[in-house]
């Protein structure tokens, strides 16, 4: 096996690892500042896919569809968390997690009834088509424009959440919400933004997504867990945690589909066992 | 691991003891039978019941976790389809007979249990229930990959089991009154032993770590053990279910082992209230008797279950027979 086969394959694991990041993320973030795991997350990342889809045909440019789809399912996840969720802070850790599973079940169904059961092809935009020659192989424009793309978004969210005033209080916020409501911060509007921000992140992952992988219904209980092994192996709620899990994750599913391909689903959930035999909390979780 | 001061039977701390309640839990288990004795009669059609029954036995095994030790796994479906898988397996491709091919599911399923158990239950909360998904899918595509064994996307064949002989009787099992009678013989089994169970001391002890894991482990209570031990008597009833499935339908469908199933299984219990005996079976004769009607109006009928199991946990988490219970017995 000749070491450029190997290489290529090695960065097609750091695209699909760039992927599970994002959605693992969303997902984490959420649990961070919230501490509500979300269900839904899978299935709002396929719904993501197919928002960018709907956009993407009606305005003719998959451009628009990456913007406006993450946006749009990012609001309709501050819907989510205004109405479902929000009546449940208090109550049991289980009960939000119960809810958004539920809010799975409706959500796949009704993409179901309006696109079909059956897979639709996401197109690669003709910008982004064919390889290019870095020298030491070719590699697909696509998977280079999801790289570049993720690593723009957590350069942003690492900004965002480090250099801000907003994020000082987000993460202020996620430490003691009683302190900052006393501080005279309105907690509960940081949450809808949180929220909103963790479902875009999972619709992002979607459109983005869509030309790489199949798009249909069931995309996302794949997705979901992947999205959990991933949190799982980082330490839920560490979005360094997450960055790093992620792209093992991603390098180790590759590397296996060249190597063993039959076992390349089953590898991320050997490697997730072994992690929680000797890190039970994950690799930069704290324990609770 | 015993406490004298908590083997009395165990009592949830929200009812309070009056004579019905005494009565009725009690009675539980011959209360329960009579119930499942009449149950062909009243629903719309027989395989229906047997339906009920499988379900019903799968929530209230996994309501021994959830209900009544406070663990939300979401990877249930791993023993009911292992359950299914191995029994099937035994009488498909090895000719086993159906009485040994049941306890070799049952504890197939309970291995993997313990398995999936002593993993699982090194993490907490919602860690806890992201784990058990996860494994269980591990379980889902290996099952999808040995396709030489599970017949892979296709499910498992040629498992029909046409007659039950046992003690010089010879039973045509596919008659489906028949068929509904003989597999509520597990269920009865199942339902007793699940009461039996929760009467114990283990009952207690289990109780005691739902409401406060802390105070059990200060009151000396080997928590760790205890839930792993909980986790594998609920797999192990759940891997009963499965047999029955596998026996009911002769097929082994892949979809058994698929996250759906183990959040259907979630979705039973809590409709019909997790913490109570008989809540999670109601759930189950609910949430069947809803897909069926509602798959009448509209293939897309999972929108309208989704719905109601939303508004359930908004705003009746006690679950139907849970609320009822909370009512009368006050």
């Amino acid at each position: 096996m000749d070491a450029e086969l190997i290489l290529m394959q090695l960065f097609s694991g750091v695209a699909l690892g760039a992927i599970l990041v994002i959605a693992a993320l969303g997902l984490s973030i959420i649990f961070g500042m919230l501490g509500v795991v979300n269900f839904a997350h899978g299935a709002l990342f396929m719904v993501g896919a197919y928002a960018g889809l709907w956009v993407a045909s009606l305005t003719g440019s998959f451009w628009w569809g990456l913007l406006v789809a993450p946006i749009m399912i990012g609001m309709f996840g501050m819907i989510i968390e205004f109405v479902l969720v929000r009546p449940l802070y208090g109550r049991s850790i289980d009960d939000p997690l119960l809810l958004t599973f539920g809010l799975s079940y409706v959500l796949v169904e009704a993409v179901r009834m309006i696109f079909g059961s059956d897979g639709i092809p996401f197109p690669t935009p003709p910008q982004l088509t064919g390889v290019v020659d870095l020298g030491v192989g070719f590699f697909p424009i696509y998977r280079l424009f999801v790289i570049g793309v993720i690593i723009a978004v957590l350069l942003l969210l690492w900004l965002g959440l480090e250099k801000t005033k907003f994020g000082l209080i987000v993460r202020a916020g996620a430490r003691d919400p009683t302190i900052m409501r006393v501080l005279g911060v309105d907690i509960g509007k940081v949450w809808l933004l949180v929220f909103g921000l963790g479902v875009g992140l999972a619709a992002l992952g979607g459109v983005l997504a869509g030309p790489m992988r199949s798009v249909n219904p069931e995309m996302g209980s794949l997705v979901l867990a992947e999205a959990f092994v991933v949190t799982v192996i980082g330490g839920l709620g560490s979005l360094l945690g997450s960055i790093i899990a992620g792209l093992l994750v991603g390098i180790a599913i590759s590397m296996t589909a060249l190597f063993a391909p039959e076992m390349a689903t089953i590898v991320m959930f050997a490697l997730m066992a072994v992690v929680l035999l000797i890190r039970p909390q994950g690799l930069f979780g704290k324990l609770a | 691991m015993t406490s004298p001061a908590l083997a009395a039977p165990a009592l949830s701390t929200e009812r309070k003891p009056s004579g019905l309640t005494t009565t009725v839990t009690t009675y539980r288990v011959p209360l329960s039978i009579a119930a499942l004795c009449l149950l062909p009669w009243v629903l719309p059609s027989q395989a229906l019941a047997v339906n009920v029954l499988v379900y019903g036995v799968l929530a209230v095994g996994y309501n021994l976790l959830f209900g009544y030790t406070g663990m939300l796994s979401f990877g249930h479906a791993a023993f009911f389809g292992a359950g299914a898988y191995i029994a099937g397996i035994a009488i498909g491709k090895f000719g086993i007979p159906w009485y040994i091919a049941v306890p070799l599911g049952v504890l197939g399923g309970g291995l993997l249990a313990f398995i999936i158990g002593a993993l699982s239950t090194r993490t907490r909360g919602i860690y806890f229930s992201m784990v058990t998904l996860a494994l269980a899918q591990l379980v889902y595509y290996v099952a999808l990959q040995a396709s030489s064994w599970t017949g892979g996307e296709n499910g498992l064949r040629g498992l029909t089991v046409n007659r039950i002989n046992l003690f010089g009787w010879s039973i045509n099992f596919l008659d489906p009154v028949n068929k509904y009678y003989i597999l509520m013989i597990f269920a009865a089994l199942a339902l007793w032993v699940v009461s039996r169970i929760l009467n114990s001391s283990f009952g207690a002890a289990i109780e005691a770590i739902r409401e406060n894991e802390r105070r059990a482990r200060t009151c000396g209570f080997n928590v760790e053990r205890t839930k792993l031990l909980s986790f594998t008597l609920s797999g192990l009833i759940c891997a009963l279910a499965g047999t029955m499935s596998a026996l009911h339908l002769a097929f082994v469908p892949l979809d058994v082992l698929h996250y759906h199933t183990s959040g259907m299984i979630v979705m039973m219990t809590l409709l019909g209230g997790a913490r109570s005996f008989f809540g999670p079976f109601i759930g189950a004769l609910v949430f069947l008797l809803m897909e069926d009607v509602f798959s009448l109006w509209t293939s897309h009928w999972q929108i309208i279950v989704g719905s109601i199991f939303i508004l359930f946990v908004l705003f009746l988490p006690k679950g139907i027979w849970g609320t009822f219970l909370s009512k009368v017995m006050r």
